[in-house]
């Protein structure tokens, strides 16, 4: 296409971000929704397409950014946050996304993600968490469950899995949420909060790999067992969840504990003034991690934005610490530079 | 004692500063270069400091030297040995009397020769006293701690402050010893100093009363004149390899309008590029230190792609780490530039030395047909050019390069005529001119077959690139193996065109005879020292030439060749250059002169070896 053929509309839908590619995921793969969703946020977040970069590694996940009508990168396995975070830094006006999975971001490119979390550098991570490595044909990876079996753990993994939530919250992260494949309508809502968030916003997505570990987050999202098993967690809001019996959080010293509500009680600060309220905007992180660590059977899984607070972005430090620079220089131009200092004429 | 006599009129000198890490030799040597440099010389200069951050006081390990090698003709390098040095202890003595030609002078701080201090350096007795080393040098002993005591005394100042001015006594001392002004160094310390006019007053002091020292006594015998050199007009400044890299790659971003983006990792030598980009915030430059070497060039490629100058600096471990990084750029086909400052290897090595053994590695040193541009720098000031031209091509054939450079180039200084911005040749950004024709990802220039660099914010270009092979023209993602063999092709040929571009090698001295030395890189000053010596010497039919220009070469290699009966590839590793240059041109013969010693060639080294090589 050539610049001045493409019109750019005032309102863009999600169709405006898919291309012409064909999308090469196996049948019933969660990352349909995913790309799904993320084009519906985008039309949301009113940036035009030529002012957006998406940023992949290697992994099933990282195809995302051929199937996005954006600039994109894919780029080499574990380094999309690396490779992100040189776009963003060289250029603050654009929105940047990565696109990650378990395996990308947490094994071979855990260095960069807790680098680019802990600078607040404004762009946003999406992680496939599908605990299991897709592409490769189904090894542990560093979310597979204790236990899980695995080709390469045939009698189950005996490694501690990360907890990505915790992970990034305690890398200093500004911004976490968690959302299951498939419930679409939270995924879009998270999506767009993450990119109204200024500074590195982490969006982990329970992603279900159709052949190699299928059904692992069943239990968390199953149609039966979902309501009893996740925690929707809203601002300001109790921390309330069940389908038939209904639980609520509160503060044990300092752990959680689940307590069951009588019947008819509404879980407000009147039937328990001790359950917890979600406050996503607390800067102290110890609540918000202990909700991402959160697991089934004794507690529900945390869903929605766990942590949203303010802290300055590494890219607006980078580039107000240069605009002090060059208003404070006598070096406008290369060769003012190499004309200070000690010189002599032949 | 008689031998000093014989220095008086000399066309070159080599004069070493040696002292504890903390007496400011640094410096000192800096100050007596810009001296002879404005007195007409031409010079080269290089530090050598311990590795260790804070060495004992005093101690063998703590010694720290300058060189600098100034002349009446053209200077390519320090120096193999030393015509006057300076020590400000015995350690210093100890440690560098092995430079020191047979009948040079040692100018030394005898009142440092103290016993505490002969026996951290292992001395029994004073050596300055041992006639052996009177009668097979010119020994100065200079009081340089008293004199300086005495010369502030009145300054109300603590000893240990006193004691910093040490250096600008003996600087004084040889200022004299070579007939030097020292007008301009006085100016220097005042605008140094300009908010310490006490720490200034204290070192002006020093250096005045050196000079009178030496002025008034005779202890020097007669002092040494150097004619000036025959230097080209202009405005010139003292310039190391690192800084002269650094401000190629601002150069380049300027002349096309483009933000720098340097993304690097700290490494021994390459850490003050970084250092210096990370001063150049206010000529707009972006600096970031990564969190390893990965993301480094990572983050380059991604500043690459949003359209600045993405540029990554590292040395040898550092570009092992990035190897996979390059394969992306190059089948990505982005501009990048990667700096390797090479150091001595395998494995952590000799990290503060100098070695040329990162040839093969950017050659060849990834997975897959890889093919980019390798060029380097052959002395400190013209690292700013070749950066200058890493950059420009880099840009222009949208492609990596690779730039060697190496610890001795880093931080070894020359003169450098500063340039004027227009003479620096035009960087064309290759943007897709909307003709009527339609833009694709992996459209190309037809003569130059570079892809065009569309950069997020450019409406209607967006697109994809990535690590998968492509489809010619669209960049579309394609397993297709027949397109996969073209596409290997076009990038290669790509960079073969580059060829065309390339200047012709020169050839110095003989055009044809009997022996051609060949060299790269930073070895270029001793080659061409030994070459103009033998040629002075009456020496005939040797040739020199030198590669700057890696993959591709100069167009005219064969024809420089086949004028020669033998070819003597000499480098600083085990025959890396010699081994390319049998696969590139097999039709010559080649042998090897190398050098694997962590130091730099002898200019007396290659004289040796040719010379034997001519009569073999």
């Amino acid at each position: 296409m050539s610049a001045e053929t493409n019109i750019e509309k005032d309102i863009l839908t999600k169709k405006d971000f898919q291309t012409d590619q064909m999308i090469r995921w196996c049948p019933g793969c969660g990352d349909y929704v995913i790309l799904s969703s993320m084009q519906k946020a985008f039309a949301q977040l009113g940036k035009p397409r030529h002012e957006i970069v998406c940023v992949s590694g290697i992994g099933c996940s990282s195809r995302l950014p051929y199937y996005m009508n954006t600039f994109g990168i894919h780029s080499i396995h574990g380094r999309a946050a690396a490779t992100a975070s040189g776009v963003k830094l060289s250029r603050p006006d654009l929105s940047v996304w990565v696109i990650t999975g378990d395996g990308d971001s947490m094994a071979i490119g855990g260095n960069h993600f807790i680098h680019a979390v802990r600078r607040n550098m404004d762009m946003n991570i999406i992680i496939f968490n599908n605990k299991i490595y897709g592409m490769t044909k189904g090894q542990t990876s560093p979310t597979t469950p204790m236990g899980q079996k695995t080709k390469t753990s045939p009698e189950g993994s005996f490694e501690n899995p990360f907890t990505i939530g915790e992970l990034t919250i305690g890398a200093q992260g500004t911004f976490f949420a968690r959302v299951p494949d498939n419930n679409p309508k939270l995924m879009e809502e998270a999506i767009v909060r993450a990119g109204k968030h200024k500074g590195t916003s982490v969006v982990e997505v329970l992603q279900n790999c159709v052949i190699f570990t299928d059904g692992i987050h069943e239990e968390i999202t199953g149609k039966d067992t979902k309501d009893d098993n996740q925690l929707y967690l809203e601002h300001g809001k109790p921390m309330i969840w069940g389908k038939e019996k209904r639980y609520g959080l509160k503060l044990n010293g300092m752990s959680l504990d689940k307590v069951a509500l009588g019947d008819g009680e509404e879980g407000n600060g009147q039937d328990h003034p001790d359950l917890l309220v979600h406050d996503a905007y607390n800067n102290q992180p110890e609540l918000q991690i202990a909700l991402a660590r959160m697991q089934l059977p004794d507690f529900p899984i945390a869903m929605g934005v766990l942590r949203e607070v303010e802290a300055p972005t590494f890219d607006d430090l980078l580039h107000s610490s240069i605009g002090r620079a060059r208003d404070n220089t006598k070096h406008q131009k290369v060769s003012d530079l190499f004309q200070s200092g000690n010189t002599w004429k032949i | 004692m008689s031998e000093i006599a014989d220095t008086t009129n000399m066309r070159k000198a080599v004069i070493r500063f040696s002292g504890d890490s903390g007496d400011g030799m640094q410096l000192t040597g800096e100050l007596f270069s810009q001296s002879s440099a404005i007195a007409g010389h031409d010079l080269a200069t290089i530090p050598d400091f311990p590795a260790e951050i804070r060495a004992p006081q005093g101690s063998l390990e703590g010694v720290s030297s300058f060189q600098v090698q100034l002349g009446g003709i053209e200077i390519y390098t320090p120096g193999d040995q030393v015509d006057v040095l300076i020590v400000m202890n015995p350690a210093a003595l100890k440690t560098n009397l092995r430079h020191l030609k047979p009948g040079g002078t040692i100018i030394a701080d005898v009142d440092s020769f103290t016993k505490k201090n002969l026996k951290k350096a292992g001395y029994d007795d004073s050596p300055l006293a041992d006639e052996e080393l009177q009668k097979e040098y010119h020994v100065v002993e200079a009081p340089v701690t008293s004199m300086t005591k005495e010369a502030l005394k009145d300054l109300g100042m603590e000893m240990q402050t006193m004691m910093r001015s040490k250096n600008m006594m003996a600087l004084g001392v040889v200022l004299y010893f070579f007939r030097r002004s020292i007008d301009n160094t006085i100016t220097f310390l005042e605008t140094k100093f300009k908010n310490k006019p006490k720490v200034a007053e204290a070192n002006v002091r020093a250096l005045k009363a050196g000079f009178s020292f030496a002025e008034s006594t005779e202890l020097l015998g007669p002092s040494v004149v150097i004619p000036p050199a025959e230097i080209p007009e202009g405005t010139y400044r003292n310039i190391d390899g690192n800084t002269a890299t650094a401000w190629g790659m601002l150069a380049a971003a300027e002349k096309c309008d483009k933000t720098l983006s340097l993304c690097s990792y700290p490494i021994t030598p390459a850490s003050e590029i970084l250092h210096e980009i990370s001063l150049r915030k206010d000529m707009g430059a972006i600096s970031f230190q990564a969190e390893d070497e990965i993301a480094a060039i990572c983050a380059a490629i991604g500043a690459s792609f949003s359209g600045n100058l993405g540029v990554t600096t590292t040395s040898g471990p550092g570009a092992s780490l990035k190897t996979e990084a390059m394969g992306l750029a190059t089948i990505a086909e982005i501009p990048l530039v990667i700096v390797n400052v090479q150091r001595v290897g395998p494995s952590t090595g000799l990290p503060t030395k100098s070695e040329q053994s990162d040839l093969l590695q950017a050659l060849y040193g990834r997975h897959g047909e890889a093919p980019l541009i390798v060029m380097a720098a052959s002395s400190p000031d013209d690292c700013f050019y070749y950066s200058y031209m890493a950059c420009k091509m880099a840009i222009e054939h949208t492609t990596p390069v690779v730039l060697l450079t190496d610890s001795y180039l880093a931080s070894g200084s020359h003169p450098w005529r500063i340039p004027d911005m227009d003479d620096l040749p035009d960087i064309t950004v290759p943007q897709f001119e909307n003709d009527g024709g339609e833009w694709k990802p992996y459209l190309r220039d037809p003569e130059k077959l570079n892809r065009y660099w569309m950069s997020p914010g450019q409406r209607g270009f967006e697109h994809r690139i990535g690590g998968l092979e492509k489809e010619e023209i669209t960049g579309n993602v394609t397993y297709d193996g027949v397109n996969h063999e073209k596409m290997v092709h076009t990038r290669a040929e790509k960079i073969k065109r580059v060829g065309h571009e390339i200047p012709d090698q020169q050839v110095y001295g003989a055009e044809s005879g009997k022996v051609l030395l060949v060299g790269w890189g930073s070895t270029y000053g001793a080659l061409h020292t030994a070459l103009q010596e033998m040629e002075d010497e009456g020496v005939e039919g040797i040739g020199f030439t030198h590669f700057n220009y890696l993959h591709p070469m100069p167009e005219n290699i064969p024809s420089i060749f086949e004028k020669f009966d033998k070819i003597l590839v000499c480098e600083l590793n085990n025959g890396q250059l010699a081994t390319y240059l049998r696969s590139q041109y097999p039709q010559f013969k080649y042998d090897q002169f190398n050098k694997i010693q962590a130091r730099p060639f002898f200019v007396s080294e290659i004289k040796n070896e040719a010379l034997t090589y001519l009569q073999s």
